[in-house]
């Protein structure tokens, strides 16, 4: 049997490899940043990461998630930095205690896109009176469904057009994220709303154009917050901290206007007039 | 038609020995070679156990057993982030979000397939051997052992077939990870994200390249066991 | 110090509510082989298993003289069980279980292969040996072990003449070593060979235990002599 034996022994130690930890873990610090599926798919972190770990060693890693699991990522103290878009319930985080003090960094806005078709007719319209088009007519509308920033803008929206759309044939729930959303929304020739920044990275659209944007209601404000270490002891607070710092300094509020695809601008950058 | 694209693009990311892709190949099977090897080492004995142990409620964890097999990734994964979460009683450990959680997480869903197709390989084996065994006087022990010795060739396929389950998994793996680049992206939440992006030609080829990777694999297992079935006789 | 006597005290057995023996007593003493004799079904397997160890007596006692000499018998199977593993692995094996360590183990085991001509089989997978070669490795196995009381179960059923006769050339050079042999068999003609005792069960019930040549000179019950007329045979 001590073939056998040896076997598993080799096992066993592949398998301890696995779980130990690797050189580099210790040699740079590294902190966790709970952010939106938006920020993360649209390439910025890919573009902005870089430049801060070059000016302060310490390497982000940040988990995607919508902006309601993001937030409560942040409670359950498995993030350091929470960086979303849903003003009202940045401000509710932080005053319960789980944010520090929450810094407005930059903005983009939504749009709402749809067939090129438009039958609703919606194309040039405010958001109010798109969305009123839309339930008027019954055309499809995609809606994320998935507790997320956009989503709550969304339902926001809907609410100022004085529709309620909740259970109508027309009105599709998805429970996805922004891509998935699009995916689908190509697929069901349907209308949906999606901020310009994954709108603009996305590649997949099919038939689908922005057909409602510019309108002030269609502003989408993110915001940074560090964990508060007092809930958490483990939060790294220092390295988070510079993280934060760093995002609203003149040098990454210059990497944030620098991000561009296809020449065209993601995020407008407003630590200092933010909301 | 996005299958030519996704052809081309899959060419071009092996030729260009794209660092990226190498980074999530080599994490991937960091985790799932790891994730197998720990299914492994508590997977075999304990489906050896269970084809030889005789008690009060074998059946029923039999059962569960088989129906563990089919347990919802996504499941698993939920089930794991809370333990593991800062907040959770796993918390101190700072797994979360590491490759240490997406192994864990794997050994977890792949355990039971292993566990149970273990049992039943040997229970095969178990009904021929049992008389002599005990005329023997061989262990308990020895006898888990020596069963899955002789069975071994039979076994390389259970395992295999454990591979097959965690190199495929996703759900566990992007909620226990996070899909962090550089850290904890693997081949299937990589080929996630960028069908979220819309970007569906990478996204094809990167499914691919899993695809080819894991037919050598297979094809390297299965050679590897023919000839040492060949020589061992 | 010997286990001999082995004592069989009014032992019956029961399975699924069926009752397969009942009443069986004899005493089993060191010398030349016994053979367990009677038609199918008679119940010569289980009392073979009982006798080992391998099942429990619903009722009555088994007792072995020189204590419970676990160690000190075996039995070898009317199909021989092999591991799949090399001739000389499966007899290491035995030993290993018997708690011989590795190199005296392989030793011994080397020496048992020997000992029957088996020596160019040892490094050949088991299972792939002829099943006379098989059931000769499984003498040799139980050889290697040192048995004070060798238990056989029909060891050449499924075997051609000419294995059977090694086989049974085997039995014979245990019983000269000193070696206890308890036997079953279907083949009246080995039985008249080997045999010095014979146990004739029918019915689950054990009717004459005789000196083999008072056996088949003069059966004393009507069922042994329908068994030896060949009437009863199956």
């Amino acid at each position: 049997m001590d073939i056998t034996k040896r076997l598993f022994l080799l096992a066993a130690a592949f398998a301890a490899l696995g779980f130990a930890p690797k050189a580099a873990d210790t040699a740079t610090e590294t902190i966790v940043v709970a952010s939106t599926t938006s920020t993360e798919q649209s390439g910025l972190f890919g573009h902005i990461l870089p430049l801060f770990k070059a000016k302060t060693g310490i390497e982000v890693k940040v988990v995607a998630q919508g902006t309601g699991q993001a937030l409560d990522t942040g409670k359950r103290g498995d993030a350091d930095v929470v960086f979303v878009h849903a003003a009202a319930d940045e401000k509710k985080f932080v005053d319960e205690g789980f944010g520090v003090r929450r810094f407005p960094v930059m903005y983009n806005d939504f749009v709402i896109v749809g067939p090129k078709s438009d039958p609703a007719s919606a194309k040039g319209l405010s958001a109010a009176e798109g969305l009123k088009a839309i339930a008027a007519k019954g055309a499809t509308f995609a809606s994320r469904g998935d507790n997320s920033g956009t989503h709550k803008a969304e339902l926001a929206l809907w609410k100022a057009a004085g529709a309620d759309p909740k259970g109508q044939p027309w009105y599709r729930e998805l429970g996805s994220g922004m891509g998935p959303t699009l995916n689908a929304s190509a697929q069901l020739a349907a209308y949906t709303l999606t901020d310009r920044g994954t709108w603009i990275s996305f590649k997949n659209r099919g038939d689908l154009a922005i057909l409602v944007e510019g309108d002030k209601t269609l502003f989408n404000q993110y915001g940074v917050m560090l964990v508060n270490p007092q809930k958490h002891a483990h939060v790294k607070a220092k390295a988070g901290q510079a993280f934060v710092d760093w995002l609203i300094s003149d040098e990454g509020q210059a990497a944030i206007a620098s991000y561009k695809i296809s020449g065209e601008q993601l995020f407008f950058p407003n630590a200092k007039d933010g909301a | 038609m996005d299958a030519p694209t996704a052809f081309s693009t899959a060419f071009a990311l092996i030729l260009n020995g794209d660092a990226a892709l190498v980074d999530i190949l080599r994490l991937s099977a960091l985790v799932t070679l790891s994730a197998v090897a720990v299914a492994a080492v508590i997977g075999l004995p304990l489906g050896a156990a269970l084809a030889l142990a005789r008690f009060p409620g074998r059946g029923a964890v039999i059962v569960a057993l088989n129906a563990l097999m089919g347990l919802p990734p996504v499941v698993a994964g939920l089930a794991l982030y809370l333990l593991l979460s800062r907040s959770g009683p796993l918390g101190e450990l700072g797994w979360l979000f590491t490759p240490k959680a997406m192994i864990a997480a794997q050994a977890i869903l792949i355990i039971p397939i292993v566990a149970s197709l273990t049992r039943q390989t040997l229970d095969d084996l178990w009904r021929e051997y049992e008389e002599q065994f005990r005329s023997l006087g061989v262990s308990m022990g020895s006898a888990m052992a020596a069963l899955l010795w002789d069975a071994r060739f039979s076994l390389v396929t259970v395992i295999l077939a454990g591979l097959g389950r965690a190199s495929a998994e996703v759900g566990a793996v992007l909620i226990v990870g996070g899909n962090i680049a550089g850290h904890t992206r693997t081949m299937t939440t990589a080929i996630a994200l960028e069908t979220s992006k819309g970007d569906l030609p990478l996204a094809l080829g990167l499914g691919l390249i899993l695809i080819a990777v894991m037919v050598i694999l297979n094809g390297a297992t299965f050679a590897a066991a023919l000839w040492a079935r060949r020589v061992a006789g | 110090m010997t286990i001999l006597p082995l004592t069989v005290d009014g032992v019956a057995y029961e399975a699924g509510g069926r009752r397969l023996l009942s009443g069986v007593s004899f005493t089993l003493n060191a010398g030349a082989p016994t053979l367990i004799l009677g038609p199918n079904g008679a119940g010569k397997s289980l009392l073979l298993r009982l006798c080992h160890g391998l099942l429990t007596p619903t009722e009555g006692r088994i007792r072995w003289a020189g204590g419970d000499g676990r160690r000190r018998h075996a039995m070898v199977f009317q199909r021989p069980v092999m591991l799949r593993r090399s001739a000389l692995a499966n007899v290491t094996f035995a030993l290993r279980a018997a708690g011989v360590d590795g190199a005296n183990a392989r030793r011994a085991a080397a020496d048992a292969l020997d000992r029957f001509g088996m020596a160019d089989l040892a490094w050949r997978p088991a299972r792939v040996l002829s099943g006379g070669e098989q059931q000769r490795l499984a003498m040799a196995r139980a050889w290697a072990l040192r048995p004070e009381v060798l238990f056989l179960d029909e060891p050449t059923a499924f075997l051609d003449p000419g294995a059977a006769r090694i086989i049974e050339e085997m039995i014979a050079a245990f019983s000269a070593e000193g070696v206890k042999i308890v036997m079953t068999t279907h083949n009246l003609a080995q039985a008249r060979r080997l045999a010095q005792e014979v146990l004739f069960l029918h019915r689950g019930e054990l009717v004459e235990a005789e000196p083999a040549d008072a056996f088949f000179s003069g059966p004393k019950t009507e069922a042994a002599a329908a068994f030896l007329r060949g009437d009863l045979f199956w």
